[in-house]
């Protein structure tokens, strides 16, 4: 009997420190495997695996590889924007960001804040948006709102379920980005179920996810930012914008596969 | 050794005998309490040891079911001794205790957000911040706290055994009419709660974040352990097919937790599996959840006899008298995560720091456990003889 519970108890913990060990590897395992070509302003990069996806972006590498314009619209609420410095906001910056890397191609880019709205009263507005713009891709970022209302997780997966299929229908791309990781707020902001969510739909229809959260904990957890403390200015806001563009650009290419699309 | 043997030849589960405590019950509320207060940090080093990374169930559920335990078996022997009346009255006193308990801790998170409201300016986070505007109307934010409907995130656990405790002693009147009738119902209620998704609404919008409806079914099922139904079980307990699917079910559950945290392993999940099992609702209890606290526990009891030698050792003393004291530990723990937030913002560290913190808060859990029970056992002594017998929330597990 004893030997018996000796023994679980030696494979659960084996169990454990082998997860733990594997997640470990996975952290350090990263830094200085992919310094961005451009000159970084602050060391900031992501760890492989926050960049995977296996969906893809079929409308931008088709538009792309017969050299068409890439028209990029982006749908957000105040997080994706810098009060009084939009032009350092990530959605500007994922633009110098591509047009550098498809120097070929000209990439517009437009920005709708939605600014307080819940998924389900952006969904209202998605198709118009659309019609107006005829994007090639749309980068959705949501879930902030909701979780700071505490929207019905299942409703609030309703709403993006259904603005993502109002998308695709629409014949554009669709790229989802979930909130900010803000440690000040967690105690009062319960991101988890809207994350989840996000990730749910994602995997529904096809469409990748650019990881916000897991993206700016692993910046602060490294210490590349501290998103923690208090007693920063506007210069910390456009850093980390910066390199949230960056890494949006990259994830970009990688979905659509440009790099190779560029090459043939 | 042959008293080993006899171990393993007894049921799995026996009725503690009166008076004398059930320290495993002790022991794994100790544990749920110190998981409760790691999950509540920000994620750190220590994160890595709590069980809801290795598997569907958390320290919540340890907590609820040894809750109804323990309150059953307490107050289920006050109800069969002193009567229906008096042990509602003991009942309601104690719910009274954790409502008290929440409107505390609920004074102090008001004070370190209005602190964070008033100090912390940050471009970045100018949304985020809008959480706080509840501030602007602290005449409705007050009163719906009162009304349990505005919980802060990590203040949901009390509400819900707040009400959970309001609805023992019709629990128990049912339990000593027909415990298994009991259960049956309230399986009933669960099921009734999917199907017609049955819920309380929370303010300013959306719902508890522990549906009782749904909840309601670990805490009885603890009651009814508590008043016999453990001990009914025993042969299902240990029986070798019972182990070997637990075991399965715990080894699946972890290799589907593992491609959470591993992602290059996600794509060897099969889509169909993904799309009938996710997203794992942890308000209403999924049955996932349900099933895969069952399984622990019923490997736990399998393999940690009563009389193990292990649980009068001086190592596990401590988590066994956090879980003894569970209403005092488990406030303190609320507190100590909002403390540990605030140092984490005030002191800008790095890992470290984060692991200290935890551990700190871990080592003042257990001193603060051991001082209260050394008010009970010597300083209250001479004060406390003649109310020590009979309903004292205390005896064989306490009650929270």
């Amino acid at each position: 009997m004893r030997s018996r519970f000796a023994a679980a108890l030696g494979l659960t913990l084996l169990a454990s420190l082998a997860a733990a060990g594997v997640a470990h590897a996975q952290d350090s395992a990263q830094p200085g495997a992919q310094t961005p070509p451009q000159a970084a302003p602050a060391a900031c990069e992501v760890p492989a695996y926050l960049l995977t996806t296996e969906s893809t972006l079929p409308k931008v590498a088709e538009a792309v590889k017969n050299a068409r314009p890439l028209t990029i619209l982006v749908v957000g609420s105040r997080s994706s924007t810098i009060l009084s410095s939009e032009a350092s906001a990530y959605p500007a910056k994922l633009q110098a960001a591509l047009k550098e890397r498809l120097p070929s191609i000209p990439v517009n880019l437009s920005v709708e804040l939605q600014s307080g709205k819940t998924a389900e009263e952006v969904d209202a507005n998605l198709v118009k948006l659309v019609e107006a713009k005829g994007p090639t891709l749309v980068i959705w970022q949501t879930g902030t709102v909701d979780a700071m209302r505490s929207i019905d997780p299942d409703d609030f997966r309703g709403a993006i379920d259904e603005g993502v299929a109002a998308l695709q229908k629409a014949g554009t791309d669709v790229i989802l980005v979930n909130p900010q990781y803000s440690p000040r707020t967690e105690t009062m902001i319960s991101a988890p179920p809207y994350l989840d969510n996000m990730r749910v739909v994602a995997q529904q229809h096809d469409v990748p996810l650019f990881d916000r959260f897991a993206i700016m904990r692993h910046w602060n957890d490294a210490g590349d930012f501290d998103l923690f403390s208090t007693a920063h200015g506007i210069d910390l806001a456009k850093r980390v914008h910066d390199c949230l563009g960056r890494a949006l650009s990259k994830f970009v290419v990688d979905s659509a596969h440009l790099d190779a699309a560029q090459q043939n | 050794m042959e008293a080993t043997a006899a171990a393993a030849a007894a049921p799995a589960i026996t009725m503690p005998v009166a008076g004398e405590r059930e320290l495993r019950l002790d022991l794994f509320r100790g544990l749920a309490l110190w998981l409760i207060f790691i999950d509540h940090l920000p994620p750190n080093i220590l994160t890595w040891l709590t069980i809801r990374n290795y598997g569907f169930s958390d320290a919540t559920e340890i907590f609820i079911f040894i809750s109804g335990y323990t309150a059953a078996f307490v107050y289920g022997r006050a109800m069969q001794d002193v009567g229906f009346v008096v042990a509602t009255a003991r009942i309601l006193r104690r719910v009274w205790q954790i409502y008290v308990a929440h409107v505390f801790l609920f004074t102090i998170f008001l004070a370190e957000i209005s602190y964070v409201a008033t100090s912390f300016e940050n471009p970045l986070y100018t949304e985020e911040m809008g959480i706080m505007d509840f501030l602007k109307q602290p005449d409705v934010t007050i009163v719906q706290a009162l009304l349990l409907r505005f919980r802060p995130v990590n203040m949901d656990v009390l509400p819900l055994y707040i009400v959970l405790m309001l609805f023992l002693p019709v629990i128990l009147w049912l339990m000593r009419w027909k415990a298994d009738v009991t259960l049956a119902l309230s399986a009933l209620l669960y099921a009734l709660t999917w199907e017609y998704d049955l819920y309380l609404t929370a303010y300013p919008n959306g719902q508890w974040a522990f549906n009782p409806f749904a909840w309601q079914l670990l805490f009885v099922f603890g009651a009814w352990c508590a008043l016999g139904g453990a001990a009914r079980m025993s042969r299902i307990l240990s029986s070798p097919l019972t182990l070997w699917i637990c075991f399965a079910y715990l080894v699946a559950a972890f290799f589907v937790t593992l491609t959470w945290h591993v992602p290059q392993l996600s794509h060897l999940m099969p889509r169909r599996i993904e799309q009938w099992m996710y997203p794992i609702d942890k308000p209403n209890l999924d049955v996932l959840r349900f099933a895969h606290f069952l399984a622990l526990a019923a490997l736990t009891v399998r393999f940690l006899p009563r009389d193990w030698s292990g649980l009068k050792s001086p190592w596990l003393r401590p988590l066994i008298l956090c879980g003894q004291h569970s209403l005092e530990i488990f406030c303190l723990g609320v507190f100590l995560a909002f403390a540990g937030h605030f140092v984490l913002a005030e002191i800008s560290g790095g890992a470290a720091l984060h692991a200290l913190i935890s551990i700190c808060g871990i080592l003042i859990m257990c001193g603060m456990a051991w001082v209260i029970s050394w008010y009970k056992h010597s300083a209250d002594k001479g004060a406390s003889k003649a109310k020590s017998t009979g309903g004292n929330a205390d005896l064989a597990g306490g009650s929270i």
